[in-house]
C-alpha cells in the first residue's frame, strides 16, 4: 500500500484550503498569503506560542487558539482577523511598547524591525497604558555583538536558536514575571561566555534591536533570516 | 506482599493495640506542632514512663485534628478533646483518663464545626500514627489496593471512579474517571502518574495536612490510579517549603518499599509501580500541570499551550496523569465502598466531599471537611462560628488568587462547582478565606494581583505585562490617585488577560478584580471619586494608624 499523506481541509477566513496534517493553521495561512501576526514564531524552530499576538478564532471553539502550535483539523473554520482580536493584538503590542525602552528614533533597526512593522500594521498610533521606563543594562562585553535589554520583547528566539540550531545553550531565561531577562551562560558577561560560538545565530533571528552586531549605527542593523528554514531543511534531509 | 501478609500486619497491629487500655492522640501536623505539641507529647511520654504506665497508656503522635486555632489538641480514648495544652499540663490529663476530664482545657466537640463535617478524605486523619504504616493497615490502609488488584481489571477501576462522580480537587473540577480512561487508552508503552502536591494558594493547606496525617492514603491512591492506567512510575511534585510533608512522605514511601507494596510484581501481580519525590523550588506557575511536567523533567517551570494535554504527550513525551493529593486521598475508599456510594454523598453534579481550609476573620479556623452543597453560610456562622468580635461579615474568598469574593448574598448558596462558578468565583482547591467589614476590597484585589505578578512566569506577554500594569492601576485606586480612565483601562485588561494569557494563572489573574468590582463597585467609586476608603484600610494614613485599624 502506498502511504497516504493525510490531508485536512479547512477554511481560514471563508476561504476554502488544504494543509497535511502536521501543519498548523500559520503554516497554511502562510503559504495562502493570510497574514497572522506574530513575534515569537519563527520559521525552523520549535512554537512556543508565548506572544500570543496569532491568536485566532475556531468556530466551535470558546477559546481563542495560537494558529502557531495549533494543527489544522478537517473541517475547522477559522478567523484570522475579527474586530475582537484586532484590539486584543493592539493591546498586547501596547503592553510590550511599555513595558521597555522602545525608542526607534535612536534604534539599530529603525526600519527594520519587526515589532515596529507589526505596530505600523496593526495602526498603533498611541498608547494608552503607561510606559514603565525601567533602567536596563546593555552588554557590549562580545567582540562583536550587543544586547541592549531595554529593546527584548523576550520572544526567546535567540534562546531556541542557540539550543536547537547552533546547540551551544549560551542564551536561557532567569527571573520571573516582569523581571524576566535573556541571558548568556550563568548571567555572566556575553564577552566572557565560554559556550558562545559567536556564530551571530540569535543576533539575527532577533525580531528586534536588542541583538545587534558592533559597528551599526541607527537603522543599518538588517537581519539575514534565510539561513535557518535552509539549515533546518537541508539537516532534515541529511537525516 | 501477598493479601494474607498484609491481613497478618493488621492483625498484629491490632492485637498490639488493643493491649493498651489507655490512649492519649496528640497532634503533630504543622499547625499543633508550631505551637509546641512536640514538648506537650514529649512530656506525656516522660509521665508515662514515669508513673511506669507504659504498658497500658499509649502516647501517639497523629495527623491534624482540625481546630487548628486552639492547638496543640489532644484527645484521648474516653472521648474528649483537649485544647490549647501545655506541656505542664500533661499529669493532669493523664489523670483524667480514670476520672472527669480537666474542663479548663476541654474543647467541645459537640459543636457544629465538628458535627456537621463528614470525613473521608480526613477519615485516619488525627487519628492514625502518620509515620506507621502499621496503624495505616490496621485502619483498613491499602485494602483497596489489594481489592484492585486481586479482584478488579484495570476497567473496573476506572469504572468504578466514573461512576463516583468525583472530579479534580485541584481547582477545575476535571471528571476524574474521564482523565483515567483518557490516559489508559494513550498509547505509549511508558506512563506517569504525577501527584501534584504544590499546593500554593495562600491561605490554604489542605494538601500538606493531608500528607502530614495520612501519607499512605496518597500512596495507596497513586497505585490505583497507576494499575488502572497502565504505569509504572510515579512523581509526587511537593513543594520544598512543606518540609514535614515531604519527611513524612519519604517514610511512607520506604515503608511501602519495605513491605513490597511499591516495587516490581507488587502483590504477586505483573503489576509494578515507583515513586519519586521531586521538591519545588517556590514557583506558584509549577502548580500549572505542563509547568509541573517541565519542572519535573529538569526544565524551566513554565507551562506550555495545551493541546496536547499531558494524558497524550505529557512527562518526557509519555501519557501522564496528573492529580491532585485531595483526588488521589479520595480514591481508596471509592474503591473500598464502590463508586454508587460515593455518588451518593453530595449534589448532583459535584459529588463526594471537600477538605476546606478555613481561615480569615471567623471564630474556628482549620482544616474541615464538608459534603459538596454545603451553603456558604453553613460553613462560616455554624462550623466557622461566625464572625469574631461582633463585627459585619462582609465576603469570602474562595479559589485563591484564580478565586473571587463572594457577597453576603451569596451565603445561601451550595458550595459545588458550578454554583461558585456562576457566582464569579471558582471551587479552587479548598482555601476559604473569611472577611469582614475591616477588609478593603480594593486592597483583598491588589493584595492578589501583586501575588499573580510575582508569579507571573514571564512566558506570555498578556500575563507578564498585564498583571504589572493591572497592579498599578490597583495600587493607584489604594493611593486615591487613580483616575476614571483608570478603571476602564482595569476593565480592558482584565478581558485581555481572561481570554488571551497561555495558561490557567494568567486566564485568571483578574477573577479576584471582577469579582470585586462586580460585588463591591461602590467601594472602587469611593476610592477614585470621593478619595475615601469606606474600610479605612487604604491611602496616604500613617502606618501606625493603620495597624490600630
Amino acid at each position: 500500500m502506498r502511504p497516504v499523506a493525510p490531508v485536512k481541509t479547512l477554511r481560514i477566513d471563508g476561504r476554502d484550503l488544504s494543509g497535511r496534517q502536521e501543519e498548523t493553521i500559520l503554516d497554511v495561512a502562510r503559504q495562502n498569503g493570510i497574514f497572522i501576526p506574530r513575534l515569537c514564531e519563527m520559521d525552523g524552530l520549535t512554537d512556543v506560542g508565548a506572544c500570543r499576538l496569532c491568536l485566532v478564532e475556531i468556530k466551535g471553539q470558546n477559546k481563542l487558539l495560537p494558529a502557531c502550535v495549533t494543527s489544522v483539523e478537517e473541517g475547522m473554520e477559522v478567523t484570522t482577523d475579527s474586530e475582537r482580536l484586532q484590539g486584543y493584538r493592539k493591546m498586547i503590542l501596547e503592553l510590550l511598547l511599555t513595558e521597555r525602552n522602545h525608542v526607534c528614533s535612536v534604534c539599530v533597526s529603525n526600519g527594520h524591525c519587526e515589532l515596529q512593522m507589526l505596530a505600523q500594521r496593526l495602526g498603533i498610533t498611541h498608547v494608552h497604558f503607561p510606559y514603565r521606563f525601567p533602567k536596563e543594562e546593555v552588554d557590549a562585553s562580545h567582540d562583536r555583538f550587543v544586547i541592549d535589554h531595554n529593546r527584548c520583547i523576550l520572544c526567546t528566539r535567540c534562546v531556541r536558536v542557540c539550543d536547537e540550531i547552533e546547540g551551544a545553550h549560551t542564551w536561557d531565561i532567569m527571573g520571573r514575571g516582569i523581571d524576566a531577562k535573556v541571558i548568556t551562560d550563568l548571567n555572566e558577561p556575553w564577552g566572557t561566555s565560554e559556550t558562545c560560538t559567536s556564530c551571530g545565530k540569535c543576533v539575527h533571528v532577533c525580531p528586534t534591536g536588542a541583538l545587534f552586531e558592533k559597528g551599526r549605527s541607527v537603522a543599518e542593523m538588517l537581519k539575514r533570516r534565510q539561513f535557518l528554514p535552509y539549515l533546518t531543511m537541508m539537516r532534515e534531509e541529511n537525516e | 506482599m501477598t493479601p494474607e501478609e498484609l491481613d497478618q500486619i493488621a492483625e498484629t497491629e491490632r492485637e498490639a493495640q488493643s493491649k493498651f487500655t489507655q490512649r492519649v492522640n496528640v497532634c503533630v501536623a504543622a499547625g499543633c506542632l508550631s505551637c509546641q505539641s512536640q514538648s506537650v507529647k514529649d512530656a506525656l511520654d516522660q509521665e508515662v514512663t514515669r508513673r511506669g504506665t507504659k504498658d497500658h497508656c499509649q502516647v501517639k503522635g497523629v495527623g491534624c485534628m482540625g481546630l487548628c486555632s486552639e492547638g496543640p489538641l489532644v484527645s484521648t480514648n474516653t472521648g474528649v478533646l483537649y485544647k490549647k495544652v501545655e506541656a505542664t499540663d500533661g499529669g493532669a490529663i493523664l489523670d483524667s483518663l480514670d476520672g472527669a476530664p480537666v474542663s479548663r482545657l476541654v474543647c467541645p466537640t459537640d459543636v457544629p464545626f465538628f458535627q456537621r463535617q463528614k470525613k473521608i478524605v480526613l477519615e485516619n486523619s488525627g487519628i492514625i500514627d502518620p509515620d506507621r504504616v502499621e496503624d495505616y493497615v490496621a485502619a483498613n490502609g491499602y485494602t483497596a489496593l489489594i481489592k484492585a488488584l486481586t479482584e478488579m481489571t484495570s476497567r473496573e477501576v476506572t469504572e468504578q471512579i466514573t461512576r463516583s462522580g468525583l472530579r479534580g480537587r485541584g481547582g477545575a473540577g476535571y471528571p476524574t474517571g474521564l482523565k483515567w480512561s483518557t490516559v489508559s487508552k494513550s498509547v505509549g508503552t511508558q506512563k506517569y502518574v504525577i501527584c501534584n502536591a504544590d499546593e500554593g494558594d495562600p491561605g490554604a493547606f489542605m494538601d500538606r495536612s493531608v500528607l502530614e496525617s495520612d501519607p499512605h492514603r496518597v500512596l495507596e491512591g497513586m497505585l490505583i490510579a497507576a494499575y488502572a492506567v497502565g504505569a509504572s512510575e510515579g512523581y509526587i511534585y511537593v513543594r520544598a517549603e512543606y518540609p514535614l510533608a515531604i519527611k513524612r512522605l519519604r517514610t511512607a514511601i520506604r515503608q511501602a518499599e519495605h513491605i513490597g507494596l511499591l516495587g516490581s510484581n507488587i502483590c504477586g501481580t505483573r503489576f509494578s509501580f515507583r515513586v519519586d519525590l521531586r521538591l519545588g523550588a517556590g514557583a506558584f506557575v509549577c502548580g500549572e500541570e505542563t509547568a509541573l511536567i517541565a519542572s519535573v523533567e529538569g526544565k524551566r517551570g513554565t507551562p506550555r499551550p495545551r493541546p496536547p494535554y499531558p494524558a497524550m504527550e505529557g512527562l518526557f513525551g509519555a501519557p501522564t496523569l496528573i492529580n491532585n493529593v485531595e483526588t488521589f486521598a479520595n480514591i481508596a475508599p471509592i474503591i473500598r465502598n464502590g463508586g454508587e456510594w460515593y455518588a451518593g454523598i453530595g449534589t448532583e453534579k459535584s459529588k463526594g466531599t471537600k477538605v476546606f481550609a478555613l481561615a480569615g476573620r471567623v471564630e474556628n479556623t482549620g482544616l474541615v471537611e464538608v459534603p459538596m452543597g454545603i451553603s456558604l453560610r453553613e460553613m462560616v456562622f455554624d462550623i466557622g462560628g461566625g464572625i469574631p468580635d461582633g463585627r459585619k461579615f462582609k465576603a469570602v474568598q474562595t479559589g485563591g488568587p484564580s478565586g473571587g469574593c463572594l457577597p453576603s448574598d451569596c451565603l445561601d448558596m451550595p458550595v459545588d462547582y458550578e454554583s461558585l462558578a456562576r457566582a464569579g468565583s471558582i471551587m479552587g482547591s479548598g482555601g476559604m478565606i473569611v472577611m469582614d467589614e475591616s477588609s478593603c476590597m480594593v486592597d483583598v484585589a491588589k493584595y492578589f494581583m501583586d501575588f499573580c505578578m510575582t508569579e507571573s512566569c514571564g512566558k506570555c506577554i498578556p500575563c507578564r505585562v498585564g498583571t504589572y500594569q493591572m497592579h498599578r492601576i490597583l495600587t493607584a485606586i489604594g493611593n486615591m490617585t487613580a483616575t476614571p480612565q483608570d478603571m476602564k483601562m482595569l476593565e480592558e485588561l482584565c478581558d485581555l488577560l481572561k481570554h488571551t494569557s497561555l495558561c490557567g494563572l494568567g486566564q485568571s489573574a483578574p477573577n479576584p478584580v471582577v469579582s470585586t468590582l462586580r460585588s463591591f463597585a461602590e467601594e472602587y467609586r469611593a476610592h477614585i471619586e470621593d478619595h475615601k476608603c469606606p474600610a479605612g484600610v487604604c491611602g496616604a494614613q500613617p502606618a501606625e494608624e493603620r495597624e490600630t485599624a
